[in-house]
């Protein structure tokens, strides 16, 4: 087997409740190594024929759990989920950090592959070889907390008498959804821990269609045998060397959580009220304001991390007082903060508790309540509608209760929003005669992460939502076809991209790759070819769409509606990108990375890669 | 009444739970260096999370009464007269799970493939573990020289009973909800 890998799969149909297992030849692996890549390409080899017709939220859809050869070496443990996305319709790689993927690989497994539909709520229990689906019925609409006391209690107990002569073991890793992904609510994230998402693409919501609330795994064996120990070693020592030097200092210490003040305050492109506006001044969010009344552990890290971005926070008085999150991180500062209108550290580690609580990705469900509030504030949306309530910028009980009742789906308009801030903005436009696009701020159907464009400021510029095939994904931005799939690598080696952030690691990742695996593959490889079958194949699936929805790239292959109004304040007031100058980037972007002047992968370059079952899946669509 | 005092200093970790990032590199190091590979449940130390954030590093605590070496039937445990770590005889130890028994924290634990209990060994007097937490800066874990003291088996605890201690510490009375 080639090192880093445990060399199977596990794969689970609900609905016949058979389990087997699956290998994949070692070219495939090479090509494609894991996580999203290779989730593409399982995706695609089962689905692709009639990719149109799945629905993301029926039996016919698979959720993958995927590791990847990196993952438990190199710092920071990931793991990759995906499937065919409910927000997109296309393939989203979305990562979730925690210790899962650890008991995973060291019971002999490298990913997870379900596919069908279970009878009534269940969940996995995996212990090395043996794996059983157990009732799920008890923890079934149970909040994020509640579901993970009762697995821990309860899978403990069991595996306590299975391995009584052992001794005691470590509590086993939990992947598990909150009450949206039981409702099939469209901005449902995949957990871990308490406050560890898998936010981006709505994969919450297809373990709930597949009444599946949890995956618990326990491994007692090593992480799978890499090809050059001794070579791994060194590494790692280097590694922590660069990831330990005063450089990272600030992540280290204040987490992503120092840029909730800054990149609003310095950058001017943090969302606030609904992307109104991207500049504050606000001292009252920011690292140190949480820091000094609510972090109780101020390095708080997964398996492997030194950096340790996340921090604990604790409110212990006031009106908030029990919630209890992580930092937040910046996302979530800024989503579930200034996008709110609220501006109180103490409120948004509430709603940020609140919405790990519930299920929900922090930044999709975010960008929703905002984009509600903004209808409410604009008379579209009125109190009659929303059954008595008023969702009011930066008021914190009557956005936490919004996300409440869009998690129970109940009521006429919540249900709609549940659908996520674009199928609600068509759906209420409908409704209501009015069109409310402008406020959806999306790309193909997947909320924008918290970081601007129009102040050329950030990292993010220009076409980089608009052209990615992970929609608004902030994790996965496009710039030049060449440099940006480092990102498909994180997702694939499937690796924290935190650590990767900040420079200094001068190919140290490429280095791991090759000592775990003993695989040649350079920058260079990954960059012109892997990383763009990956991506490709990723396109054909987002363009085929379906069945509710289709993105048309002369229509879809663009920013929100609101990044083309210029900043109303602060030092960029009045900054915005020109159509003119996307339109131009993004024909420099298709270039690039092989698409026709309509965006659809080339059919040369297709078939140069090898990929001619996809160049046919797209003669429909030429 | 005759109080025993130790003859003279010995090496101990001491142990700061509150400090414990959860970062497991302790864990990392100590397989890496004992089994040469990441190992999890083969490392001498663990560190448990039966509640996200209350993360406890559970490893030897070498108590004075030393109750796992007393307990072996097989006189596979001895103590290391140069550190004080218990040391764990491999071809005379049988897993026969007295030592978990006899221990206040269930500490020790049989390694998943070998017949063989696990107790930390100090690394013969140069831990791994600690030099990993002290690299990047938590100090949850630190060597120290002390003599031998009756306090060190207030840390012969059972995960769960440590857990309650720090859950209460961190989440006040969140925390009776949460465990």
């Amino acid at each position: 087997m080639v090192g880093g890998y445990a060399g199977k799969f596990l794969e689970i149909d609900l609905t016949s409740q058979k389990i087997s297992e699956t290998r994949f030849p070692n070219e495939i692996l090479r090509q494609y190594i894991g996580g999203r890549g290779l989730g593409t390409r399982i995706l695609w080899d089962r689905l692709g024929s009639k990719w149109e017709e799945i629905d993301p939220l029926g039996p016919e859809n698979l959720f993958l759990a995927l590791t990847g050869p990196l993952t438990g070496y190199f710092h920071g443990a990931r793991i990759c989920i995906t499937g065919k996305s409910p927000q997109s319709n296309g393939i989203i790689g979305s990562t979730v950090s925690g210790e899962f993927p650890i008991e995973l690989k060291c019971a002999g497994w490298d990913g997870i592959i379900i596919s069908g539909r279970a009878e009534e709520p269940i969940y996995l229990l995996i212990d090395n070889e043996d794996v059983q689906i157990k009732n799920a019925k008890h923890m079934w609409q149970k909040d994020g907390k509640t579901t993970l006391r009762i697995l821990i209690k309860e899978v403990r107990e069991e595996l306590g008498k299975r391995y009584a002569k052992h001794g005691v073991l470590k509590e086993p890793g939990i992947l598990y959804n909150g009450p949206a992904g039981d409702n099939c609510v469209r901005v449902a994230a995949v957990l871990q821990k308490w406050s560890h998402a898998a936010g981006y693409g709505g994969y919450g919501a297809v373990m709930g269609s597949k009444n599946l609330k949890a995956i618990v795994a326990k491994g007692t064996g090593p992480l799978p045998a890499v090809a050059y120990p001794e070579k791994l070693e060194k590494l790692l020592e280097k590694y922590e060397n660069v990831v330990l030097s005063e450089e990272r200092d600030r992540v280290r210490r204040w987490g992503t959580g120092y840029a909730g003040y800054e990149v609003g305050a310095d950058r001017s492109s943090e969302p606030i009220r609904n992307w109104q506006e991207e500049w504050h001044d606000e001292k009252s969010i920011g690292g140190p304001r949480f820091d000094l009344r609510y972090w109780v552990k101020r390095y708080w890290g997964d398996y492997g991390c030194a950096i340790t971005c996340m921090k604990l926070a604790v409110v212990k008085a006031g009106p908030y007082k029990g919630a209890i999150t992580d930092n937040p991180d910046y996302e979530l500062e800024a989503y579930l903060g200034p996008n709110l209108g609220v501006f109180d550290a103490g409120g948004i580690i509430y709603l940020s508790s609140l919405i790990d609580e519930l299920g929900i990705s922090g930044i999709n469900g975010g960008n929703l309540l905002a984009f509600t509030a903004e209808l409410f504030e604009k008379g579209i949306l009125t109190k009659d509608d929303l059954d008595g309530l008023e969702p009011k910028w930066g008021d914190v009980d009557s956005l936490a209760e919004l996300a409440k009742r869009i998690t129970n789906r109940k009521g006429r308009y919540f249900n709609i929003l549940a659908e996520g801030t674009y199928r609600a903005a068509l759906k209420i436009s409908e409704l209501k005669g009015i069109n409310v696009l402008p406020y959806a701020v999306h790309v193909k159907g997947v909320e924008v992460g918290a970081h601007g464009i129009r102040s050329d400021e950030d990292y993010t510029h220009d076409i980089c939502y608009a052209c990615s095939v992970q929609g608004g994904d902030h994790t996965s931005t496009v710039r030049d076809a060449y440099d940006d799939m480092n990102t498909v690598f994180h997702d694939s080696a499937v690796y924290c991209a935190v650590i990767a952030w900040g420079g200094g690691l001068d190919g140290l990742d490429w280095e791991f790759l090759k000592s775990i695996t003993g695989w040649n593959i350079t920058q260079e490889e990954w960059k012109k070819e892997l990383s763009h079958r990956i991506i490709h194949i990723q396109r054909a699936a987002e363009l085929l769409g379906g069945p509710d929805l289709r993105w048309n790239p002369s229509k879809d292959d663009d920013n929100p509606p609101r990044f083309y109004e210029p900043l109303p304040s602060g030092p960029f007031k009045g900054s915005f990108i020109s159509k003119e100058v996307i339109e131009k980037r993004k024909q420099e972007y298709y270039e690039a990375i092989g698409w026709d002047r309509n965006g659809i992968p080339k059919s040369d370059v297709l078939k140069r890669l090898n990929l001619q079952d996809v160049d046919k899946a797209l003669e429909k669509i030429r | 009444m005759v109080r025993k005092v130790a003859a003279e200093r010995k090496l101990w970790i001491s142990r700061d739970y509150l400090k414990c990032s959860g970062c497991r590199r302790c864990e990392i190091a100590c397989s890496l260096h004992h089994e040469g590979q990441i190992w999890p449940e083969a490392s001498r130390i663990r560190v448990f999370m039966l509640v996200p954030g209350v993360e406890i590093p559970h490893f030897c605590a070498q108590c004075r009464e030393y109750y796992c070496v007393n307990a072996c039937p097989f006189e596979a445990l001895s103590v290391d007269e140069k550190t004080s770590a218990v040391i764990v005889d491999k071809n005379k130890c049988t897993a026969c799970g007295a030592c978990i028994k006899a221990c206040p924290g269930k500490i020790p634990h049989i390694h998943p493939k070998e017949n063989y209990a696990l107790i930390c060994d100090l690394c013969k007097g140069d831990p791994k573990c600690v030099k990993a937490c002290e690299k990047a800066g938590f100090n949850a874990l630190r060597l120290v020289k002390e003599f031998p003291s009756i306090h060190r088996s207030l840390f012969a605890r059972t995960p769960e009973d440590l857990t309650c201690d720090v859950a209460e510490n961190l989440y006040a009375e969140k925390a009776e909800e949460v465990i």
